[in-house]
This record gives structure tokens, C-alpha cells and sequence, in this order.
């Protein structure tokens, strides 16, 4: 059955795994994501450009990086898609890699995470190319980082 | 006579296999490719395993007997639109070949700089492309038809864009997106009146309705044989045979010659004019097959079968709060409904429907112009045909339902 109030507000990753795991039908885990989503500020409209749009997305996404003069650096990332269940695995993808250092960004393995969350069984073939568009992009504003 | 959909759909493996996980298909994606019967597939695999051999080449058993199947399936498609003489069929690799033949094989020896060239927003990047690409190269303008708010063809405002000056109008017999059937006798009567050419799209609509290309007289006509339950690969170009004479060959190479000299050529007549290199044999054979197969059926129960499940679609999608079909209402179309859901993508509705066995299409369907006129990114496309059930169409709106529910909007 579909939660009525599913509690979305997932701080690491740890606990999106495990909110998750308690999640047994494609129906609530779709739910999940979708309001996951919601929690997502959107972008401020002047970074909607055709520059920050992630190319190989079916539906639009638009991707911000900023990277901090500290040592090491820190990459902060925002993103925004027109579509809800989009904007859900961005979230996810904010999770695993904002607020990261360039070396932890690219030791993440994220095809792990995204398995261990059941998401590519279930994510068409052209969802997942947009989704590893949208992590080549970070990966390689991590790279120019180093 | 009472219609037995099960009949039919017993013809189509298919329809009986289920999804990887257990859950039956439901299949609503016909305008993007239609499910093959029985006799198409055995077709094929008749010409592979017993009579494989080219075409029209060697004296052999199997060269004589393959050639003799290729033609008959020719003459077939010939009968099946009405055209005079099988001549006038060329196999083509399917509607957008065959456009880009017309493009290429006519337009470049008869488009001049400054005359125009008019097409309309509701047409499929097939029959839009190609034209811009020699409008380019010929110097030549592009013109619009436009459309109604309900996306149809505003032929009250025609006589703004069909001049003295338009050597051709390119036009979808029925839009992929909208469903509009479109007045091609109209357009054609009209279009001859100020000595255009017509090249009719006929991709969505030859499943769908019978053609006739004498009635209304038309010069040009572009279908493909994977949407009308016939194999990729493969698609057929009707020319009028005054206007295939005077065209250039596209492709040059074997098969297409009638004399070749170190330094030049002779061509053949048409079809072997257009067709050069080795056709699409198994396929081309196996979609005579296909012809038999909607013969065996009859438009009219093709007809009353689709307006049925349109009509039912219709009324109960329509009840859906925030649901929007585009396009215009039931008597102008053909069994293709597209729609969009307030606070669903698209995208992610066809996802969601998927997850419930349910196919439906999502995205811009070839036709970014028309989304563009529509003021949506995307619309989800339900498609439907002979062999579709009313237990699919409530299917389809019990699973739009659910998606709402996921999606939190109820």
C-alpha cells in the first residue's frame, strides 16, 4: 500500500538506505523518490541556461556546480529537472556527492549505490544514460578540481 | 457481426507472452510499431529457410522463385493502394527513406531558388527535415500551413501560403502526435490547382484507414511496413509514373542500371531505378503478408474496433482531473491519443505506467515543432489498434490513476 506521510527528509546516505530497505513495492519506492524530490530547492531561474543543461536526459536537466577556494576543495552542486521522478535520483545524486571533496567524488562508486537502491533494474535504458550524464559531468568537474 | 478481438489477437505470439516478470502486455504503442501476426512471421522465416536467394539476378531455382515472391508482394501493395501499375512501387527502406528519395531524386532536379516548399507544425521530423535540408541547399522557402487550436489544418487560411510559388506540399495523411486526420483530397485538389506537387506521409494512416492514391489524386506517397504489422527494415515509395520517369536515381549502384560503360551509365526504368544495391528481401516478401493480414480483416471492422476503444479512451482519460488530450475531437482522428497529466512529466508517467505492463510512448515523438506549438516539453502517447481490448483501455486508465496516487495528486 502507498504510505500516506512517508518521512522523505533523508540527511546522509546511510539513511536513504535504509529508509529504503523498509520499502518493499516498486509503488512506494517510486513514492520515495518522488518525494524525495520535493525536498530539492529549485535552481534561482538565471542558471536555467542551455549551458547547465546535462546533454542525454530524456527530460530537461539543469546541473550547477561551484567549487571552494578552501584546501582541499569542496564541491557544492545543485540541479533541477522538469520531471519528478528525475528530480528524485538527482536528489540522491546531491546526496552521494555535494559537499565533497574532488578525491571522494571520484572514489565514490555510485553504480554500487544506485544497484544497492534497485534503481537500475527498474530505470529504463535511456533514464540511465541522463542519470550517468549527470555523473560524468560532476566526475569531470571533480577531475578539473584535483 | 459481433467482433472477436480474441480471434485476432491469437494470430499475434506476442500478445500471449508475458513480461519478464509475470505481468501480461499491454501493448499501446502502435503508432511507434506495430505487433507481427503469424502469417508475417512465417513469411519470413518461409524465404530464409526455403527460397533465400537475391533477387532479380541469376536463373537459378531459388533466384526465380524469390523474384517471383518479391513481385507478387509488389503488386499486392499495388492493389492495396489503388495504384496502376506495380511499377510505381518502390521498397524502400521505410517513410523516411522514401521521403528523402523525394527529396533528393525529385527535389534537387526541380526546386529552384525562390520557389516554396509548404508543409505545417504537425508534421514528423521525417517529412520536415529532408525538406529543410533542400530548401538550404536549393535557395528555396519553407511555408506553414496553419494549424486550429485544436490541431487541425486551418484551410481557411491555405490560400495565405499555397501560391503560384509552391512547387510542393509535404503532408501527414494522419499525425502521430495529434491523431488529425488530414483533408488530403482538399489539399490535393488545391495543391494541383496551383501546380504543386503532393507527397502524402501515409506512415500512421495506412494501418488505420484504407488509400486510395487516385481518390483523392495524390503524387507521392510514403508509408513503412513495421506500422502496419509488416517487419522493419522495410517501407514502400508510390510515385505517379510520369513524375518516377523524369526522376534522377539517389542511390547509385547495382540492380538500379540498365548499361554501365567504364565512364558512365544508363538507368533503368523504375522501381529498379530507386533500387539499388540488394532490397530488404525477407522483409519486403513478408510485408505482401502483412497486406493479407488487414485484408483478412476488413476496414470496417478496423474501423468500428478503433473508434470504439478511441470513444471509451476518450470519455474515461477525459475524467482524469488535470488530464489533457491534445488534438481534435474523435471524428477527426485516428486511434492515436496524446496527452499530458498536471504534476506528472510525461516521462515519468509512461515510466510509472510501465511498471503496471501498460506501453505507452512519452517524448517529443519526432515532432519538436509541434511540441514546441503545444507549449509542452513532452506528451504520453497511448496508440491503439485491431488487436487492443476495452480491458486495455481500462487498463490504461487504472494505471494513469495509480500514477496520481504515487505521484500524491489525489
Amino acid at each position: 500500500m502507498l504510505s500516506e506521510n512517508t518521512m522523505t527528509t533523508c540527511s546522509s546516505l546511510d539513511e536513504l538506505l535504509e529508509t529504503f530497505d523498509l520499502l518493499d513495492s516498486w509503488e512506494e519506492r517510486y513514492q520515495f523518490l518522488i518525494d524525495l524530490g520535493r525536498e530539492v530547492p529549485p535552481l534561482p531561474p538565471e542558471d536555467i541556461t542551455e549551458e547547465n543543461r546535462v546533454q542525454g536526459c530524456q527530460s530537461n536537466v539543469w546541473l550547477t556546480t561551484h567549487v571552494t577556494d578552501s584546501v582541499p576543495p569542496i564541491i557544492e552542486l545543485a540541479a533541477q529537472s522538469d520531471a519528478q521522478v528525475v528530480k528524485g535520483l538527482v536528489a540522491v545524486l546531491l546526496l552521494a556527492y555535494s559537499g565533497h571533496t574532488p578525491e571522494e567524488i571520484l572514489a565514490f562508486d555510485i553504480k554500487d549505490l544506485f544497484n544497492k537502491l534497485g534503481f537500475t533494474k527498474h530505470l529504463s535504458r535511456s533514464r540511465s544514460n541522463g542519470l550517468f550524464a549527470m555523473v560524468q559531468r560532476v566526475q569531470n568537474v571533480a577531475r578539473e578540481a584535483l | 457481426m459481433p467482433f472477436d478481438v480474441e480471434a485476432i489477437r491469437s494470430q499475434f505470439p506476442i500478445l500471449s507472452r508475458p513480461l519478464p516478470d509475470g505481468r501480461p502486455l499491454i501493448y499501446l504503442d502502435n503508432a511507434a510499431t506495430a505487433q507481427k501476426p503469424r502469417r508475417v512471421i512465417d513469411k519470413l522465416v518461409e524465404v530464409l529457410e526455403q527460397y533465400n536467394a537475391n533477387v532479380h539476378r541469376g536463373i537459378h531455382t531459388l533466384g526465380s522463385r524469390v523474384t517471383e515472391e518479391l513481385e507478387n508482394s509488389r503488386e499486392r501493395l499495388q492493389r492495396f493502394i489503388g495504384a496502376t501499375a506495380p511499377e510505381e512501387v518502390i521498397f524502400t527502406s521505410g517513410t523516411t527513406a522514401s521521403i528523402n528519395l523525394v527529396a533528393q531524386a525529385w527535389g534537387r532536379k526541380f526546386i529552384k531558388p525562390g520557389d516554396e516548399l509548404l508543409l505545417n507544425e504537425m508534421e514528423h521530423h521525417a517529412n520536415l527535415v529532408p525538406w529543410q535540408q533542400l530548401a538550404q541547399e536549393r535557395g528555396a522557402t519553407l511555408k506553414f500551413i496553419p494549424l486550429t487550436a485544436d490541431g487541425r489544418l486551418d484551410m481557411e487560411r491555405l490560400d495565405g501560403v499555397l501560391t503560384a510559388k509552391t512547387k510542393l506540399v509535404a503532408v501527414t495523411a494522419m499525425s502521430n502526435v495529434l491523431g488529425t486526420i488530414n483533408p488530403i483530397g482538399e489539399l490535393a485538389e488545391r495543391a494541383h490547382a496551383k501546380g504543386a506537387v503532393i507527397l502524402v506521409d501515409g506512415a500512421q494512416i495506412v494501418p488505420q484507414r484504407p488509400i486510395d492514391v487516385h481518390n483523392p489524386v495524390i503524387d507521392f506517397l510514403a508509408f513503412s511496413g513495421h506500422k502496419m504489422f509488416g517487419p522493419t527494415g522495410v517501407g514502400v515509395l508510390w510515385g505517379r509514373k510520369e513524375l518516377l520517369q523524369e526522376m534522377d536515381p539517389f542511390l547509385a549502384g547495382g540492380n538500379m542500371i540498365r548499361r554501365v560503360w567504364k565512364t558512365h551509365s544508363d538507368f533503368g526504368d523504375a522501381p529498379a531505378k530507386f533500387e539499388a544495391g540488394t532490397a530488404p528481401i525477407a522483409e519486403a516478401i513478408a510485408l505482401g503478408a502483412a497486406v493479407d493480414f488487414i485484408e483478412s480483416i476488413g476496414w470496417e471492422a478496423f474501423h468500428t474496433h478503433e473508434q470504439a476503444l478511441m470513444t471509451r479512451a476518450w470519455n474515461q482519460l477525459r475524467e482524469i482531473p488535470g488530464l489533457k488530450i491534445f488534438g481534435p475531437g474523435l471524428k477527426h482522428r485516428g486511434a492515436i491519443l496524446s496527452f499530458t497529466a498536471d504534476g506528472m512529466h510525461a516521462n515519468d508517467l509512461a515510466e510509472i505506467l510501465d511498471q503496471q505492463g501498460v506501453a505507452v510512448r512519452p517524448g517529443h515523438h519526432c515532432t519538436m515543432p509541434l511540441h514546441d506549438w503545444l507549449q509542452v516539453p513532452a506528451t504520453a502517447r497511448a496508440s491503439f489498434t485491431i488487436y487492443n481490448t476495452v480491458g486495455e483501455v481500462d487498463a490504461l486508465c487504472a494505471a494513469v490513476q495509480k500514477a496520481r496516487k504515487i505521484f500524491r495528486l489525489e
